[in-house]
């Protein structure tokens, strides 16, 4: 045990401060893909919801391929593809050479553009649950599409998706440990190093286990007080 | 809705903007190097997670010949030939060896380093006792027959074993050629991770540069694993470690190419490679 | 695109099914019977058991299913105790290993499915099948099971198709199912773009055969409840 403390330990043989700081490193690529998946999900609902039928196949076909093929491969594909990809967009827009994009990008990208599959599916069942007649009420005294979506759809969907984004951001937390095969340095991969450099495997991968269940079960508490909050006042049947 | 796509793909590059990184114009005053960062003495991390090897060190005496800035980054192993094809840096010093199957996708400098392949198992394996120890064979056209008679000769100890080798490797390639029907080929993702299986007994043997391997086997925590068996170099093995390069930069390789031939010329490579293998690793010409 | 090289490509991709297919349905049968004894163990009126069983789907559901195989496959292989023991032909091979990990992961997630189904089924039929004398085994076999069963279906059908893609992730310890065989062509011949793009589409195929084939089941189970023309999703209210 007193081992285990000194190896993981702040000391000057202890892994403990690159632990900590690889954790910091899974948050940030986490928050950073969450994010991403929110801008995404957000434009995917919304095409499955409104859009011209082209569109809404487009964003169908988003959905179901990237929730039937593995993440493994989305991040692999990212990252060794998402150069090319970037690169020609890049040229698009007037750019010259290549265009180079580091680990941290595909992986928050790769993760992100997965996660936006999922949260498309919750924010369309959140905008789902909204009293129609509101929306009606709104658009027979003339209110403008902008102002309907920022002040009735926006705030009362985001309420009833918090559960489930709740979810996502677990599901993104626990992905973020695949971006360690491209070799981000994140939780999963600097306890790999460890493993590797002390030949000893058990204590890093368990402390790397501990850490990402801490942070899911700090994660999982914030989610519900915020939950509480955005339901405040309503009945839940 | 085909507004709102543009739109939100303009969004989505210009946050990306930070992460992304433009490439050198053609001057090459700033190049930045690729290397693997867990491939001891060659390239690894300290402590503190900071790059070090051999190959930085050489890397860092290079871009001072070539009067460039070098920036060098740490990428997986299996990764290191695509990533370079799209631009993600400008050239590899990751203890690459020059193989023409890698021919086909990229350019080669001069090689600095040129160290032969060997097997290491457990001392109490059973394949402690391969014939041929320390007897090293040449796999290039000269050597071809005399190399293929001492593996066939290696095949009857090694039938039905379990050999560990990293993935997109020369190593692994050589085993696939020769010993595919022979052994149950593993491929890792690092050398550490074979490492420890070979610890576990997982697997019976590894198969790596002898660069790497006498480091390995001299650890105080590896002392039951010890080298077994010939040395294989050149063919498949690849003619020696060095600089990988994009195919469209002529200019950089041959400022590369420049460098690489003064450090091996003015024995910078033989003192480095003293001090980080032990042994000079300098291609005889 | 280079035609033959495709065509190539799927052929070796394609010899890394069966392996995939193996990890799939075993882990998901044996993790099947261990989450029921979890659902039931959440179930009973024993603390200890339902804190226990708590406890496991927590950390099993709180890690990732990577760190759960590295954790298996390298941790458990340090220790001489366990070298030396009889679990050590199983745990030498990865591919029991993986099994390993697959199979508690699924559990856990499987359990709190597993719990939704009998929890869903109506308390007043139990009240009922007691009130005439039916043995607890018998109501949970003609009453709880049956009925449990058909609203589980959605979601563990849901989380079968998860189990499919997560045995891309035994790649990361030298198994040769389609994404390690993937990964494998791409170090011979770098060319990551098209082969992991082959790998995608067997992998959606795989998920297209097994979706049909749960909604296959559904359909047959409960033909009372065709859900609408969408599937899965919220339903559409009235416009």
């Amino acid at each position: 045990m007193a081992d285990y403390v000194e190896l993981m330990g702040f000391g000057p043989k202890g892994w403990g401060l690159l632990m900590a700081q690889a954790a910091l490193m899974t948050i940030l690529v986490s928050a950073t893909a969450f994010a991403l998946g929110g801008i995404l999900g957000a434009l995917v609902a919304w095409a499955r919801i409104e859009g011209k039928r082209a569109v809404r196949v487009g964003a169908d076909t988003y959905t179901t391929v990237l929730r039937g093929v593995p993440d493994l491969l989305v991040i692999y594909l990212l990252y060794f593809g998402g150069s090319q990809a970037l690169t020609s967009v890049a040229h698009l827009l007037g750019a010259k050479g290549f265009v180079g994009v580091n680990s941290f990008a595909a992986g928050a990208i790769a993760v992100g553009i997965i996660s936006g599959a999922y949260q498309g599916e919750i924010f369309r069942g959140a905008f789902h649950a909204i009293a129609r007649g509101e929306l009606e009420a709104a658009r027979s005294v003339g209110m403008p599409r902008l102002l309907l979506f920022r002040r009735i759809i926006a705030p009362q969907a985001l309420r009833f998706a918090i559960p489930g984004l709740g979810n996502v951001w677990q599901l993104a937390l626990k992905e973020s440990a695949l971006i360690s095969v491209v070799g981000l340095t994140e939780l999963l991969r600097q306890a790999q190093v460890g493993a590797g450099s002390t030949r000893q495997p058990f204590e890093f991968f368990i402390t790397a286990a501990v850490l990402y269940l801490l942070l899911s079960t700090c994660s999982g508490m914030a989610f519900a007080r915020a939950e509480a909050v955005a339901m405040r006042g309503v009945r839940r049947s | 809705m085909k507004l709102w796509n543009i739109c939100a793909a303009i969004a989505a590059c210009s946050l990306l903007a930070p992460a992304v990184a433009l490439a050198q114009a053609k001057d090459w005053s700033s190049i930045k190097i690729a290397t693997e960062g867990a491939y001891k003495p060659w390239n690894f991390t300290d402590a503190s997670g900071k790059l070090i090897g051999f190959e930085v060190d050489l890397a860092e005496d290079l871009c001072k010949r070539m009067k460039a800035k070098c920036e060098i980054v740490a990428q997986a192993f299996d990764g290191m030939i695509p990533a370079l094809n799209t631009g993600k840096y400008d050239a590899i010093m990751a203890g690459m060896n020059i193989t023409d199957k890698r021919k086909e996708a990229i350019a080669f400098t001069e090689p600095y380093g040129r160290t032969p392949s060997t097997f290491a198992v457990l001392k109490s394996s059973p394949l402690a006792k391969l014939p041929d120890a320390d007897k090293v064979y040449s796999l290039n056209p000269e050597g071809l027959s005399v190399a293929e008679k001492s593996i066939n000769d290696l095949k009857p100890m090694l039938k039905g074993k379990v050999i560990g080798v990293q993935t997109s490797t020369a190593q692994a390639n050589f085993l696939e050629k020769y010993f595919k029907d022979v052994v149950d080929i593993r491929q890792y993702k690092t050398t550490e991770q074979h490492d420890l299986d070979l610890a576990a007994g997982r697997v019976d043997g590894v198969f790596a540069s002898i660069s790497y391997l006498k480091g390995v086997v001299e650890e105080p925590k590896n002392k039951d694993m010890m080298l077994a068996g010939p040395r294989y170099g050149g063919g498949p093995l690849g003619f020696g470690v060095a600089v990988g390069l994009r195919k469209g930069d002529p200019e950089l390789l041959a400022k590369f190419d420049a460098a690489v031939k003064a450090a091996v010329a003015d024995g910078t490579v033989k003192t480095l490679s003293t001090k980080w293998f032990g042994f000079d690793i300098t291609p005889a010409h | 695109m280079d035609a033959p090289f495709i065509v190539e490509t799927l052929e070796l991709l394609i010899s890394g099914i069966p392996l995939t297919l193996k990890l799939a349905f075993y882990s998901i049968a044996a993790g099947a019977v261990f989450a029921m004894l979890l659902a039931l163990m959440r179930l009973s009126a024993n603390r200890a058991l339902d804190y226990a069983a708590r406890s496991y789907v927590f950390v099993f559901r709180g890690t990732p299913l990577l760190v759960q195989i590295f954790l298996i496959y390298y941790g458990l292989g340090q220790f001489p105790e366990i070298r030396q023991s009889f679990l050590w032909p199983f745990l030498r091979e990865p591919y029991w290993c993986a099994l390993l990990a697959l199979t508690l992961n699924t559990a856990a997630y499987s359990s709190e499915i597993i719990r939704g189904g009998i929890l869903s089924v109506p308390f007043g039929q139990i009240e009922a099948a007691r009130a005439c004398g039916m043995s607890r085994s018998l109501i949970f076999r003609r009453i709880v099971v049956p009925q449990g069963l058909i609203v589980a279906l959605p979601a563990y059908g849901n989380e079968i198709i998860l189990m499919t893609r997560s045995t891309a992730l035994a790649s990361v310890i030298t198994l040769m199912e389609v994404t390690g065989i993937a990964s494998k062509i791409i170090s011979e011949t770098f060319r990551a773009v098209e082969v992991f793009v082959c790998a995608g589409a067997i992998y959606l195929l795989l998920n297209f055969v097994i979706s049909r084939a749960i909604a296959c089941l559904e359909r047959r189970l409960a033909p009372q409840r065709r859900s609408a023309k969408r599937g899965a999703g919220a339903p559409e209210p009235a416009r």
